[in-house]
């Protein structure tokens, strides 16, 4: 099967006050159509730059290489008219602040209607059935939700809500959710959460979750990668992942994550990686995560380690993969 | 008033306007700043249908009057009414600020949201021409325009409009250019619009307000403008009543005469505080920020 998208050896620098910074480097990986893929990583590890580089957003003061491909074309080589047709059409993207990514001066109805007015081919009077089909089908029936209610009268959820329903409009290939429950409460986050698999599932599109939150990534994936500072460290299936992990960064991601049934001082107890991620310009020359690891070595130190096979899918990019045997 | 803004329908505009006016009911300089605002309106409107007199009529043997029931504000030296001659002049006024405003906007803004959206050479000649025109303070430049036009009220409009166009391209490209690295314009992006659509769509929707507050301050100096060229005798020619021009007549009976300055005067100062004022509370009411604390 041909993956639908494909990311080949990314890199993304950006020009800034003091010089060329590599943001993310070397990412690598494929998404099958109707596969569900995750990427995990602590905030500001690259996620985002990630998806507005398949999006091709990113901004102007950035310089990327490696290629994307995208329904068998390298999204470099389209025109900015091809990219745009692209863009909300086959391939869509939700954000993680919904209050921000939703224009506070216009309806919802109007935020929807747009998106499928610029890409279907079809009048106002259609788009706007459709608008009300989209609304019912993420939860916000017409009969309780008019189409012109401005985006401070929802809540969070409701609002995300919306946003689901402008990327979904056109039915698209590729659905990306840059942290899309990040900014919500726990509560409505499931339901966010069940609502995206679900319209996944049912119109068999790829989606690409992006998380540092690995419980939702066990929920919606079945296949993985864990970002540290800018790189792949870890990559398989979602099972392959949780059940036997082996850089020692993954690791260290699940010990922070609070369990249930442990006592009430779980908090305390609760492990947590030491150091902190290094800046962007200030990565060390060998493997970025050397200075936080529990088991480094001296070639750790030397020369950033490649990705390795270590079994069917599962790689990670360690010299010494924690060993489950 | 409160049942006026109720009977209206339930549009979305309608309700947007509805919350706007109520919110301004609170707001001292809102109040009084739209009330000289309508005051001055309404006067302008009522020259088309009624003036207690001609403003064209001299009638020499009433010439300078007291304050009387015939002369609400006594007539000047060739005896004609000073009320109907300020009600005239709220007209002149209101069409040349107006219309300059409408040049200001019509060109000023596209500039401006070019200049945002394209950035690169194309922002920066924009910006560099505004910089020119903008070097000239606005009276100034409108002495300049006038003098090379010549005379006369359309050419003050031109003027007027001209010194509004690096005004609104400022101010819509400072708007915009904080607009642009909004993330619902990624989100626009990501939806597939291109920057004109962004442009119109999103950028314009949700510059309004300022543009709107900017437009009564442009207003209010459209107005001193006007009056300031009819002084000089660049703007509204005689016999066409004019503030400014009322002023410049009064100078030569300003000793024994002072009123008839002092009523044109007065008009002005009182228009363009009322304006300014106006502008001051619609900002603050316009301001969804301020709304939302409230
Ligand atoms: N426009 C930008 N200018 C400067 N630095 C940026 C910009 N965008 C992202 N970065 C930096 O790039 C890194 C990765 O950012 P991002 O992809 O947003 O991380 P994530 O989404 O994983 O939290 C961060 O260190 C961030 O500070
Ligand atoms: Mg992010």
């Amino acid at each position: 099967m041909m993956p639908v998208l494909e990311v080949k050896d990314l890199s993304v620098s950006l020009h800034t006050p003091r010089g060329l910074v590599r943001l993310i480097s070397q990412i690598d990986f494929s998404l099958n159509p109707g596969e569900k893929f995750g990427i995990v990583g602590e905030s500001g590890c690259g996620k985002s730059l990630t998806a507005l580089s398949i999006m091709s957003l990113l901004p102007a003061n950035a310089i990327m290489s490696g290629e994307i491909w995208f329904q068998g074309k390298n999204i470099q080589n389209l025109t900015e008219k091809q990219l745009r047709r692209m863009r909300g059409n086959r391939i869509s993207m939700i954000f993680q602040e919904p209050m921000s990514a939703l224009n506070p001066v216009k309806t919802i109805g109007a935020q929807i209607a747009e998106g499928l007015l610029l890409h279907l081919r079809i009048n106002k009077k259609e788009a706007e059935i459709r608008t009300k089909q989209l609304l019912d089908s993420v939860g916000l029936p017409v009969s309780r939700f008019s189409l012109n209610l401005f985006p401070h009268q929802l809540s969070g959820g409701q609002r995300q809500r919306v946003m689901i329903a402008i990327a979904i409009a056109c039915q698209p290939d590729v659905l990306i959710a840059d942290e899309p429950t990040t900014a919500l409460d726990v509560t409505v986050q499931e339901r966010i959460l069940d609502l995206i698999n679900e319209i996944v599932e049912d119109s068999r599109m790829s989606l690409l979750m992006i998380s540092h939150d690995l419980g939702i990534i066990a929920q919606t994936t079945e296949r993985m990668v864990v970002m540290y500072a800018g790189n792949i460290v870890e990559s398989g299936t979602t099972v392959d992942v949780f059940q036997s992990m082996v850089h020692p960064y993954t690791y260290g991601l699940f010990s922070a994550i609070p369990k249930p049934n442990r006592h009430l001082h779980a908090r305390e107890r609760l492990y947590s990686i030491p150091g902190q991620v290094p800046e962007p310009d200030a990565r060390p020359v060998g493997c970025n995560f050397a200075d936080r690891c529990f088991q480094v070595e001296e070639i750790c130190r030397i020369t950033p380690p490649d990705m390795k096979i270590i079994h069917g899918q599962h790689k990670v990019a360690c010299y010494r993969p924690i060993s489950h045997k | 008033m409160l049942w006026l803004i109720h009977a209206c329908g339930d549009s979305t505009m309608v309700k947007q306007l509805k919350e706007v006016l109520q919110d301004g009911l609170y707001n001292r300089k809102f109040i009084i700043g739209s009330s000289i605002t309508l005051l001055f309106f309404a006067m302008a409107l009522l020259s088309y249908t009624w003036t207690p007199h001609s403003v064209e009529e001299i009638n020499i043997a009433v010439k300078l009057a007291k304050p009387s029931l015939e002369y609400w504000l006594g007539t000047d030296h060739f005896g004609r009414d000073i009320f109907s001659m300020l009600i005239f002049g709220a007209r002149n006024s209101v069409i040349v600020a107006m219309v300059a405003i409408v040049i200001g906007m019509g060109v000023g803004v596209p500039l401006g949201l070019i200049a945002a959206a394209k950035k690169g050479w194309i922002d920066e000649t924009i910006m560099r021409f505004n910089d020119f025109t903008f070097a000239f303070p606005a009276l100034i430049s409108a002495i300049m325009i006038t003098a090379i036009l010549g005379p006369g009220s359309v050419n003050s409009i031109i003027a007027i409009g001209i010194f509004n166009i690096p005004v609104f391209a400022r101010i819509t490209r400072g708007t915009a250019l904080s607009l642009w690295k909004r993330e619902f314009i990624l989100a626009a992006k990501s939806a597939g619009k291109g920057s004109i659509q962004i442009s119109l769509e999103h950028i314009l929707p949700n510059a309004s307000n300022i543009l709107i507050v900017q437009a009564t301050i442009q207003f209010a100096l459209g107005i001193l403008a006007e009056a300031g060229l009819s002084y000089l005798g660049l703007g509204t020619q005689p016999p066409a009543p004019s503030w400014g021009k009322m002023l410049n007549d009064a100078q030569t009976f300003i000793h024994f005469a002072p009123q008839l300055a002092i009523y044109p005067g007065l008009t002005i100062a009182i228009t363009v505080l009322g304006l300014n004022l106006f502008g001051d509370g619609l900002r603050d009411v316009l301001d969804p920020k301020l709304r939302r604390s409230r």
